[in-house]
């Protein structure tokens, strides 16, 4: 067994109440350090509200809940510090160079202007960015938009970092390049956190749970889930537990 | 008979090509594909054909109607459901749908019929706020509005985008019940696996039709030999892949990994025993069928 693995996220009966509606029914799970753990869902079901609450952005309403240590009632500036965030909606600033948005989230997460300098030549370099480093990013491409994103999302070395539809509108093999860095970061120790609408992305993940109304109505590996409901694939999974609700 | 008749377009915003010259025809009654990522001109295009935006140069006939001379009329026979969210939030279900049956001249009651299937599936909420719906209700909503005047040519911009795989899947079970009533359907998409659901595709690309096919013949028209593999440690297989001498091409797809050979002719036993060296254990080599997906990535290594 796994015990000693460090668990980064740590979930007991986390309720969630807007008014008498319950977004998040007591779910409960760990993420272990290294881990990529797919949270996926239908739209509505719930995930959203459990990601605000894990990056310490909502407060929940019971349950004990603690991120990379700290407890999500209490320490959420903490938390704040020691997890990244990237999503498809908002991730960089439009009007802003390449550099000048690491050289902002840099500050942001309190870096030094040293630091971040040392920082920023090596992630040009990873990245082969060094001819667009002056580049406004609304004239990049998109996919290299995600590439820097999910670069700046972790430029202040976080222990976990959370992804909600990274990927939306990208062509296939620029998609495949960037679970490529999300695979390189999970093997560095890093924890990966990621939600998706492509089930085959949820393939990649190392565990998965599917929400539906609220509950965590299953949570395991791919292979166990795809044994489990007897379907080849994760969308075959998604499809038998969602449509049930109906 | 084409219901759509598209030759050689172009558009231009200042510096960007966004399309460059484009053409193809749709069949009446048919459902028509456009298949690429963002940026790929699939919403200038949509535009131009639904008269909310000129070419540079070109032709574009829907119904036999031109799209520049005879814009009003093109505008009575198309539906459009914009790739945004673009009816009235802070109007109802009802009202919006109400809204949009009195625009062009009709009455929910006249055309009930035609969104019977997908609007009784949110008729339920029809009074809430368009706005306070989820993502696969305002969806609904949105093609019943699209459809509200007995449209001839029903344009559909990334219907799907943002949506869970249990609302696309509904989503596309409706499409086939509409193109069964003889409607002409024009789709756009970033998500491959919905091509295989089209009468026939357009690879679209940097503004650029790559391909035009059946989902059939496209994936018939691969070459390649295309092998599945897998290993216990997938990170280091995509590595040691790339590494081989005759790899060609690589590419995580779930929880297998898609493998070419520049080979005409592979030796499996080779490739086996190359993985078993670099100690990878529970090794899992197969040839397989390749998918759309798999296709459209082949072209854009070309």
């Amino acid at each position: 067994m796994q015990e000693e693995t460090e668990n980064i996220i740590y979930v007991r009966d986390l309720v969630k109440k807007f008014g008498n509606f319950v977004a998040n029914d007591h779910l409960s799970f760990e993420v272990k350090k290294g881990e990529i753990f797919g949270f996926l869902g239908a739209n509505g079901a719930g995930k959203t509200t459990t990601i605000r609450i894990l990056c310490g952005l909502s407060s929940p309403t019971s349950g004990e809940i603690k991120v990379a240590g700290f407890d999500a009632f209490k320490e959420t500036e903490k938390i704040k510090r020691n997890i990244g965030y990237m999503s498809q909606k908002f991730s960089l600033y439009e009007d802003l160079t390449v550099t000048e948005n690491i050289r902002f989230y840099g500050g942001i997460y309190g870096i030094s202007r040293k630091e971040i300098k040392v920082r920023t030549q090596i992630l040009l370099e990873k990245l082969k960015f060094e001819e667009v480093k002056n580049t406004l990013i609304k004239d990049l491409p998109l996919g290299w938009r995600q590439k820097l994103a999910f670069s700046v999302a972790i430029f202040h070395q976080p222990k976990i970092v959370f992804l909600d539809e990274p990927t939306g509108g990208v062509d296939p093999i620029t998609r495949r390049q960037f679970w490529e860095m999300i695979y390189e970061e999970a093997h560095n120790g890093m924890t990966i956190f990621v939600t998706t609408h492509y089930m085959d992305e949820a393939e990649y993940c190392d565990r998965i749970s599917i929400m539906v109304e609220g509950k965590i109505a299953a949570l395991d590996t791919p292979l166990n889930l795809m044994k489990e409901y007897e379907t080849k694939n994760m969308e075959g999974v998604f499809l038998k537990l969602a449509r049930n609700i109906e | 008979m084409y219901a759509v008749e598209v030759e050689n377009i172009s558009k231009s915003f200042e510096k960007v090509e966004a399309l460059k010259n484009i053409s193809f025809n749709v069949k009446s009654g048919s459902l028509f594909g456009f298949i690429g990522p963002d940026g790929a001109g699939k919403t200038t295009l949509f535009r131009i054909l639904v008269t909310l935006l000129k070419q540079n140069t070109g032709t574009a006939k829907i119904q036999g109607l031109n799209n520049i001379t005879d814009y009003k009329k093109i505008r009575s026979i198309v539906g459009y459901m914009p790739g945004k969210f673009s009816l009235y939030q802070d109007l109802s279900v009802e009202e919006n749908l109400r809204f949009f049956a009195t625009v062009f001249g009709t009455t929910v009651e006249n055309n009930y019929h035609l969104i019977k299937d997908i609007y009784s599936q949110i008729e339920p909420f029809k009074t809430r706020l368009a706005g306070k719906l989820s993502g696969g209700m305002k969806q609904k909503l949105a093609l019943s509005c699209a459809m509200i005047h007995k449209p001839e040519v029903l344009f559909l911009d990334e219907p799907t985008t943002g949506v869970d795989a249990v609302s696309r899947k509904e989503f596309w079970e409706m499409l086939k019940v509409l193109k069964n009533s003889g409607i002409t359907i024009l789709v756009s998409t970033p998500y491959m696996d919905e091509a295989e659901l089209c009468d026939e595709v357009a690879l679209i690309q940097d503004g650029k039709i790559l391909k035009i096919e059946t989902p059939q013949n496209i994936i018939g028209a691969y070459e390649k030999n295309l092998y599945a593999v897998k290993s216990t440690n997938m990170f280091k297989l995509i590595a040691d892949l790339r590494s081989f001498e005759f790899s060609e091409s690589v590419f995580p797809f779930g929880q297998f990994i898609h493998y070419t050979d520049k080979r005409d002719q592979i030796n499996e036993n080779d490739l086996i025993n190359y993985l078993a060296q670099k100690d990878h254990k529970n090794i899992v080599l197969q040839k397989i069928t390749p998918n759309i997906e798999d296709c459209f990535m082949s072209y854009l290594n070309k």
